[in-house]
């Protein structure tokens, strides 16, 4: 589906913060904002909530250590228990090592497709993006257009006295 | 741009915009291989032909072809191993532990710090891998059931511990560089110009775009990976120095052993880090990015755990002395004094007594005295490591087996072979890949830049430094007031 866009070239992280500020005040809503570097501050000004990965980590470590802990104490304990240097065939304290690098090992990797899988980050061919000044040095703010015609003057006219220094028209076919 | 702080030196020197550090970093990998990469290249390249060429021996004629006997059955293989997998430690530490304290002069090094990190663990995996003797069998050390019956991996044992360690570090640190590449690789791919430039780095791009969303779930990602690395980094050395400290051999039961390791890790680590970043930063030009201001920081590292390192040297000898243990006692007598005295002595020397020049602030902002430095701490750390192995072997509790130990030349073919396999990788990942975190270096760009030309600490205190206007904050816009 074709969506028609209004982006707005800033220049400045502050600036840019600012404006989106402003915008969202004069009852304007935000697609994205598109910056080449996090700019903080910015979940604030555009009501991004906090992100919830932090719990989703600590199911993952969980997950990890639980699993870690089963496999040792099965492995050695019951599946084909031997003796091994006297010590007892559940030895707690030799399976702390490999109980702590699992957990850190499903942690991370938990967390790794997580993140890919919300952000919708996957290996693709082309890349449908907005301006391509966005990963260099240029902050873009993106305004979605419905179908009048008078809304662009007047959203060219709001970014400009934010302090945008340009204000470009795009027709997205894939977003 | 502004300079907001009159005490702390710039990170980025030479008055950079956003744009030309893009263009900087961005230049390295659209433009035509220079002829001093093609001839490290192709140096790199010889070396790796010696590492394929030992580890064909090896693995065809078995383990004789090494200089292994029945008393010293652990040498050079295990020396490399746990000398590698140091190095790696500073890339971690750097981006990890110095990313949870908040410390902004990281970013220009932390891309290539973590690509070390990365390709020095593969290094040191090679020698496990082939001390196995059967190389294809590697798949046993794995929780697997094998075809004998329902027989699991020993989990009491520290050498498996090191299996799930490595592979947990491995792949940890990969994932970690890889998602701080996403939008560099991004950057790269919204410039390319030729189609396999442009298929490739929207491949590797994952389609990243630097929506905000998508900022503000990076950086809890990146915190949260930091946060579980740093312990791991810790746990990782720790479990190798258990490889030794478990056993009963004279001057490896020690309880000293993980965090003596890890300080040692660290050392090794920054040294390496210093060499490649002090011949990045020519070869690339980077000066701008890598100051002295960043190598006298990591100076100053390496000094601090080299001194770590040297007092656990000292406390060694004397829990030797003070436990009264006759064995403990003779094999660091004997690591000083005996036939293997010439390896003690250099490691003293090199880990010991050199770091200690970087006290010297002349030497600290030294480039070249710098670049010796971490050599000769390279070296020192390869010899800390084979003295504890191979002069704690050659002379245990049964006087009739003691024996000495020489390398074979494929002994020596594996090690410098890693080092080729080592260069080859890091010249291949500056040639393709973005060598700096430009994202990382733009976010803090604004608040770091120097107005003149690249820093110079003689002229330091002429320099034009602004300071903030009393009742505005310091990251108030300089050149935008008018849109406020």
């Amino acid at each position: 589906m074709t969506k028609r866009f209004a982006l707005g070239i800033f220049e400045d992280e502050d600036v840019l913060l600012h404006a989106v500020e402003n915008v969202r005040a004069a009852g304007v809503k935000i697609h994205d904002v598109f910056s080449p570097y996090p700019v903080h501050g910015i979940d604030d000004a555009l009501g991004i909530e906090r992100s919830r990965l932090p719990i989703a980590a600590f199911f993952f470590g969980m997950t990890g250590l639980a699993f870690s802990l089963w496999m040792q104490i099965y492995m050695l304990g019951f599946d084909w228990p031997m003796i091994i240097g006297g010590k007892p065939h559940i030895s707690l304290p030799a399976f702390v090592p490999v109980a702590f690098e699992l957990t850190v090992f499903f942690t991370c990797h938990g967390m790794a497709i997580t993140f890919f899988t919300i952000t919708g980050l996957y290996p693709r061919f082309k890349v449908p993006v907005m301006d391509v000044r966005a990963t260099d040095d240029k902050f873009v703010m993106a305004i979605e257009l419905d179908e009048t015609s008078s809304q662009f003057p007047r959203l060219t006219q709001l970014l400009r006295e934010n302090g945008a220094s340009e204000v470009n028209q795009k027709e997205m076919t894939n977003n | 741009m502004q300079h907001v702080s009159a005490v702390r030196e710039p990170l980025v020197t030479g008055g950079k915009t956003l744009h030309d550090v893009t263009q900087d970093i961005c230049y390295q990998v659209e433009a035509k291989p220079n002829l001093r990469w093609m001839a490290a290249l192709s140096v790199a390249l010889f070396f790796l032909g010696v590492f394929f060429y030992s580890v064909y021996r090896t693995v065809w004629y078995g383990i004789g072809e090494w200089g292994l006997n029945k008393t010293v059955n652990w040498a050079w293989d295990i020396t490399n191993f746990v000398w590698w997998v140091g190095i790696g430690h500073a890339g971690t530490l750097i981006s990890a532990v110095l990313l949870l304290f908040r410390q902004k002069w990281r970013s220009s090094i932390n891309r290539a710090a973590e690509a070390m990190t990365i390709f020095a663990v593969i290094c040191a995996a090679m020698f496990p891998v082939l001390h196995m003797g059967r190389p294809w069998l590697a798949f046993y050390v794995f929780p697997l059931q094998n075809t004998l019956g329902s027989l699991w991996a020993n989990f009491n044992s520290p050498l498996l511990w090191d299996v799930f360690a490595i592979s947990t570090y491995f792949t940890v640190s990969l994932v970690f560089w890889y998602i701080g590449l996403i939008p560099d690789f991004a950057s790269i791919r919204d410039r390319a110009k030729g189609p396999i430039a442009k298929f490739s780095y929207s491949m590797l791009s994952f389609g990243w775009k630097g929506s905000a969303k998508a900022w503000s779930r990076y950086e809890t990602v990146s915190l949260i990976l930091a946060g579980v690395s740093t312990p791991l980094v810790l746990s990782v050395h720790t479990i190798v120095s258990m490889d030794f400290a478990t056993s009963v051999v004279p001057g490896w039961h020690t309880t000293i052993f993980p965090p003596y390791f890890v300080a040692g890790a660290i050392f090794s680590g920054f040294a390496m880090v210093l060499t490649l970043m002090l011949i990045t930063r020519v070869v690339f030009r980077l000066e701008d990015y890598i100051t002295l201001e960043h190598i006298a920081l990591m100076n100053k590292i390496m000094m601090v755990t080299g001194s770590i390192v040297g007092v656990a040297y000292i406390t060694e000898f004397f829990i030797a002395w003070y436990s009264q243990v006759e064995f403990e006692q003779y094999a660091f007598i004997n690591r000083a004094t005996g036939p293997y005295w010439w390896a003690y002595a250099s490691m003293m020397t090199c880990n010991v007594i050199t770091p200690q020049l970087v006290w010297f602030r002349r030497v600290r902002y030294s480039i070249p005295l710098t670049f010796a430095l971490s050599i000769v701490v390279n070296i020192g750390m390869w010899f800390e490591r084979f003295v504890i192995i191979v002069t704690s072997l050659h002379r245990d509790y049964l006087p009739s087996s003691w024996a000495m130990f020489s390398p074979t030349i494929i002994d020596i073919g594996l090690y410098v072979g890693t080092l080729g396999l080592f260069f080859t990788l890091f010249l291949l990942f500056a040639k393709f890949f973005p060598v700096i975190n430009m994202a990382e270096v733009k976010a803090i760009l604004k608040y770091t830049v120097d107005n003149g030309p690249t820093y110079n600490p003689s002229k330091a205190h002429h320099a034009p430094v602004q300071t903030s206007t009393p009742g505005v904050p310091a990251s108030a816009p300089v050149t935008y007031n008018q849109h406020d």
